[in-house]
C-alpha cells in the first residue's frame, strides 16, 4: 500500500476490530456513507445542478473520492470503471474536499465526447 | 438428437471480437471538456412547455411523445389523463421537467438518468425502478418495491409506500413522507432511505452498507441491520433534504433514528462459515 493510500484510510467510519478478527481489509478505503457537505461544493458543480435544476448534489452524493491501485480515482458508474485523478492535481486533507475534486472531474469525464459511452450509443442505441 | 456445432459461434465472429474489459484504457483530459449535460442529449429549453393528453394513447405512444417533444427543443411537459398506466415515463435520460396531473401504474419513471418528475397522484409498483439521477416527487401514496434497485437521484413520496422499499438499492436518496412497508431497504448496498413515519418488519434485512433513517417506530429490524449514531452532519443533512421537498418528521430531524449495516454479511471467501457464526 503506497503512502498517499495510507494516509487516507485512517478514518472512523472502517471497523478496523473486524478487519482484525477476519484478517484482511473488506470494503471501501472511503467513507462510503459520508454525506456531503455542501460548503464544499466547487463553481462548476454548482453550475452543473443549476443546469439540471437541482438544489443540491442529486446522485452525485454517492461519488467519492476512492482508490484504483496506488492512485486516486473515481468510480465511473457508466462504463464500470475507474476514472484516475491526474497527479498534477492536489488533493485536500479532508474528505469532503477530495470528494467534490471527484465529482467534478467525473461529470467532465462524463460529458465529454471521449466518455466511452458515445460509442456504446452509437453502436447500440435501437431508435 | 441434434449437435452443437463449434464452427456457427466462428461464424458469428464471436472469436474474433476483441474483448478488453477492464484493461481498456481512455486517455483523457480535464480540460478538454465543459459540457454539462451528456453528449448526445437533447438541448430542451425549461421555459418551453407542452402538453399531452393520454386519454386515448397506449404506453409507448406517450413514452415516443415525450421523446418527440424533447427533441424538438421542449424542456416542461404535462401529460394529462394518464390513466395510471403502466412504464410510462421510462428511459429518460435527459434534463426534463415532466409532471404528471394524475397516478400511474406499475414501473412509472423507471430507468431514468436526469429529469425532474412530478406525479401528482398515486404509483403502482416499483416506481424508478433502476433510475440513475434526477428527481422523482410522488403526491400521494406508492405501491411495493418502490424505487427497487435505485442507483442515484431523489425519489420522493409524500404519503406512504408499500412493502420492500428500496430493494437492492445502489444508491441515490429515497424519502417517505408516512410509513413503509415489510424489508424495506432489503439487501441495501448504498444510498440513503428517509422514513418519516413507522417501518414495518425486517428493516434493513442483509443490508451490506448504506444508511436509514427513521421518524416513527420500527418493527423490527432485519439480519445484520444494527442502529447507528446520529451526527451533526446527519442532522444536517436530513433537514435540508426534508426542507427541499416540504416534508416534515414528526419529532424534528435531531430524534430521527439512524440504522446502518452491523458487516457481518459481507464476506464470500473462504471465511464466510466463520463469519455467519458472528452474525447469526
Amino acid at each position: 500500500m503506497s503512502n498517499t493510500e495510507e494516509k487516507f484510510i485512517e478514518i472512523d467510519s472502517l471497523d478496523k476490530s473486524h478487519e482484525e478478527m477476519t484478517g484482511q481489509h473488506i470494503g471501501y478505503r472511503y467513507d462510503v456513507n459520508l454525506v456531503p457537505d455542501l460548503d464544499f461544493i466547487t463553481p462548476f458543480l454548482q453550475e452543473y445542478i443549476e443546469k439540471m435544476g437541482w438544489k443540491d448534489l442529486n446522485w452525485l452524493e454517492d461519488v467519492h473520492m476512492g482508490y484504483e491501485g496506488d492512485q486516486a480515482a473515481v468510480f465511473d458508474r457508466n462504463v464500470n470503471g475507474w476514472v484516475t485523478i491526474p497527479d498534477t492535481i492536489e488533493l485536500p486533507n479532508n474528505q469532503q474536499e477530495r470528494d467534490m475534486i471527484a465529482r467534478e472531474l467525473l461529470i467532465k469525464f462524463q460529458m465529454s465526447e471521449n466518455h466511452p459511452m458515445v460509442d456504446l450509443n452509437a453502436a447500440y442505441r435501437k431508435f | 438428437m441434434a449437435t452443437l456445432k463449434d464452427t456457427k459461434s466462428h461464424d458469428m465472429g464471436l472469436h474474433e471480437e476483441s474483448l478488453k474489459g477492464r484493461t481498456q484504457q481512455r486517455f483523457f483530459s480535464v480540460d478538454e471538456s465543459s459540457n454539462l449535460t451528456y453528449f448526445n442529449s437533447f438541448e430542451v429549453d425549461t421555459d418551453k412547455t407542452a402538453t399531452i393528453d393520454a386519454l386515448e394513447m397506449t404506453p409507448r405512444e406517450i413514452n415516443i411523445a415525450i421523446r418527440e417533444l424533447m427533441e424538438s427543443g421542449v424542456g416542461s411537459i404535462t401529460v394529462e389523463n394518464p390513466m395510471s398506466r403502466h412504464g410510462v415515463g421510462v428511459g429518460i435520460l435527459n434534463r426534463l421537467n415532466l409532471t404528471f396531473t394524475d397516478s400511474l401504474g406499475y414501473f412509472g419513471c423507471g430507468l431514468i438518468d436526469g429529469p425532474n418528475v412530478h406525479i401528482k397522484g398515486r404509483v403502482g409498483w416499483s416506481c424508478a425502478e433502476n433510475m440513475m439521477a434526477g428527481t422523482v416527487l410522488i403526491e400521494m401514496n406508492a405501491g411495493s418495491t418502490f424505487g427497487a434497485a435505485i442507483r442515484g437521484g431523489d425519489l420522493v413520496c409524500r404519503g406512504s409506500v408499500g412493502a420492500r422499499t428500496g430493494i437492492d438499492q445502489k444508491g441515490g436518496t429515497i424519502i417517505v413522507g408516512g410509513n413503509t412497508g415489510a424489508f424495506s431497504g432489503f439487501m441495501m448496498q448504498r444510498g440513503r432511505m428517509i422514513v418519516c413515519g413507522d417501518a414495518g418488519r425486517n428493516l434493513g434485512d442483509s443490508m451490506y452498507d448504506g444508511v436509514i433513517y427513521v421518524g416513527g417506530e420500527v418493527e423490527e429490524l432485519g439480519i445484520d441491520c444494527v442502529p447507528g449514531e446520529m451526527n451533526e452532519l446527519d442532522v444536517r443533512y436530513l433537514s435540508s433534504k426534508l426542507d427541499l421537498y416540504g416534508i416534515k418528521t414528526p419529532n424534528g430531524a435531531e430524534k430521527m433514528h439512524k440504522y446502518v449495516s452491523g458487516k457481518m454479511l459481507w464476506n464470500y471467501d473462504k471465511l464466510e462459515p466463520h463469519e455467519k457464526k458472528v452474525a447469526l
